[in-house]
């Protein structure tokens, strides 16, 4: 149970932080980067779609007793009670926010360029150390995604560093919005490295990965880019959280209302 | 060489089929036509963009999201090759998109339809690219080599488009009653605006014959027109949707099928900026290109320092 809850953490990130990166999509400011922002959603996807995969093989050889306790939307319980095997998609699109467990950062709103680009920033020197790290679970599927997934995030930890130093050492009004959009999403960086009953039993049955750990590399990574690209670590250290547990901000509902909206308003069917 | 001969040496390639290059001479008007169409089909392919992007984050399954998402980038992708192949013949990109932004220049009216339901991604990628596909396959053969390469690319990708959204509807059409009704009434929308994307009649088109002429176009639209429906009518058939046109009736003497009469005066409007998403597309594009400013700007003055700094420490090593 506890190894689908970790699974379900790390494929709600990818989910989230693609959805609203799928956003810019025919709007991004020059277009090599719209379909360089787009290629990366699809990253997240593609990484959200195994493991979710995961996730649903994992939830079907649950209990009865144990699979009706785990969600609670009616429509999963509907499917679930009927003694159907869920999937991919009844992960994504039939759970309410309170079952979702991504990082506040991911649902975070694209804003402008700056917020944007910090967003991925921050998230992708985390994604990368814990990627890295994840390649030696001792769950192989989660190792193979991870080893997959790496490439991936590896390029997009390059792009969004990229964009960092440019904002960063631009014009004075590049500079001036992306130091502001950091300072504005600092707060959701805490939960990173935050570890919840579910990463510390993860790590100790080896199938994940230690969060307290990679902060130090995660923080060398920031400074080093930051340093470059002419910005000041943000001095609020006041931190949000509640993500990983569930409690999510505001955003995630809208999120979920528009990406779930088909599914709830033509239920079982084929697509 | 005169003018006169160079004439000649340009018409003597277009008669042997030889390709004309960026660097070769050619009349003005070959050129301003060619800028016309390349640029005119790049717009299209960016502000296409948008109607389909407009249901990227509420597509029903992961993997048709990932579909359409991978779709809409190659959207992105051609729009890209097509103003590098515009640019070739001394037009900047930035000098495009002012064209498209103050309505100078044009885009496929098609895209100023609205994208109302899931089933439009179907009925967009089946009739909005296979239309696209009946126009372009003959460009890959088009006589100016940039653009002739650059349709050769896209046509390979539309061809895949043009079978996922065949897909959709197949699916929705087999599907349970109210994905027929979607199905259905997507094709009913779709149906003349993508019988109007080849423009209008061959005895209205004032560019036809001499881009005929140069080569630049092969077939006529009236030409294109009746074989995208030809094939069109039988694939609606082979799903079981209806083609919105009572008209409709094999014709045996012919060999084709005939259809009711179109609705030009519906076209005109819509090219004029009167349909029903006109203004929403351009303004889309407009705020896309005003809001992404000061970041274009940051990436130039990022540019500059590097290059300074690069040059700044070749001197002191000097």
């Amino acid at each position: 149970m506890n190894q689908l809850l970790y699974t379900l953490q790390i494929a709600d990130n990818a989910l989230i932080l693609g959805h609203r990166i799928s956003e810019w999509c025919g709007h991004g400011p020059i277009l090599e980067q719209d379909i360089a922002l787009t290629n990366t959603a699809l990253d997240h996807l593609g990484q959200a779609r195994s493991l979710y995969q995961h996730a649903a093989d994992m939830f079907n050889a649950l209990s009865t007793d144990e699979k009706k306790t785990l969600f609670s939307s009616t429509a999963l319980q509907n499917k679930i009670n009927k003694g159907e095997a869920l999937d991919e998609d009844d992960l994504a699109y039939l759970r309410d926010g309170w079952d979702f467990r991504n990082l506040l950062l991911t649902e975070q709103s694209n804003k402008d360029w700056a917020y944007t680009v910090v967003r991925s920033f921050l998230y992708d020197a985390f994604n990368f150390y814990f990627y890295t790290a994840l390649q030696n679970s001792k769950d192989t599927v989660l190792a193979a995604i991870a080893e997959k997934s790496l490439k991936e995030v590896t390029y997009h930890l390059r792009w969004s560093s990229e964009w960092m130093i440019r904002l960063g050492d631009g014009t004075e009004e590049s500079k001036a919005r992306v130091q502001e959009a950091l300072n504005n999403y600092w707060t959701f960086t805490g939960e990173l490295f935050e570890a919840t009953t579910v990463d510390n039993a993860a790590l100790a049955d080896g199938t994940g990965v230690d969060v307290a750990a990679i902060k130090i590399q995660w923080q060398e990574r920031v400074n080093t880019v930051l340093d470059e690209a002419t910005l000041t670590l943000p001095a609020n250290v006041w931190m949000q959280s509640g993500g990983k547990e569930c409690r999510h901000s505001e955003h995630l509902g809208y999120i979920l209302a528009e990406m779930q909206f088909m599914q709830r308003a033509y239920p079982d069917m084929e697509w | 060489m005169t003018v006169h001969s160079f004439q000649e040496h340009f018409d003597a390639k277009i008669d042997n089929e030889v390709m004309i290059e960026p660097r070769d001479w050619m009349p003005d008007d070959y050129r301003k036509t060619l800028i016309r169409q390349i640029s005119q089909h790049a717009h299209s392919e960016i502000v296409g963009m948008l109607p389909e992007g407009n249901w990227i984050t509420r597509a029903p399954s992961l993997r048709r999201k990932a579909v359409l998402l991978a779709k809409v980038q190659d959207e992105g992708g051609h729009g890209l090759y097509l103003y590098s192949a515009a640019e070739t013949l001394g037009i900047t990109r930035d000098e495009m998109y002012d064209q498209l932004h103050t309505g100078k220049a044009k885009y496929s009216s098609i895209f100023n339809y609205p994208s109302l339901t899931w089933a439009d991604m179907g009925a967009i990628g089946w009739l909005v690219d296979g239309a696209a596909i009946m126009n372009q396959v003959p460009l890959c053969r088009t006589s100016y080599g940039p653009y002739a390469r650059a349709m050769v690319r896209v046509c390979k990708e539309e061809s895949f488009h043009q079978r996922q959204g065949f897909e959709i509807m197949m699916v929705l059409a087999n599907g349970t009653e109210v994905q027929k009704k979607l199905a259905q009434d997507a094709l009913n929308r779709w149906w003349w605006p993508s019988i109007m994307m080849f423009g209008p009649s061959d005895a209205d088109s004032p560019h036809t014959a001499q881009s005929m002429r140069w080569r630049i176009k092969r077939f006529t639209n009236d030409e294109l027109r009746q074989k995208f429906i030809d094939v069109t009518v039988e694939q609606a058939r082979l799903i079981g949707l209806t083609v919105p046109d009572p008209h409709l009736k094999w014709n045996e003497e012919r060999g084709h099928y005939d259809f009711g009469p179109i609705n030009w005066d519906e076209f005109w409007n819509v090219v004029k900026g009167n349909g029903p998403c006109n203004k929403e597309r351009l303004e889309a594009r407009k705020k896309a290109w005003e809001d992404g400013a000061w970041v274009r700007d940051a990436a130039m003055a990022h540019a500059e320092k590097r290059k300074a700094r690069k040059e700044n420490k070749v001197v002191k090593a000097a």
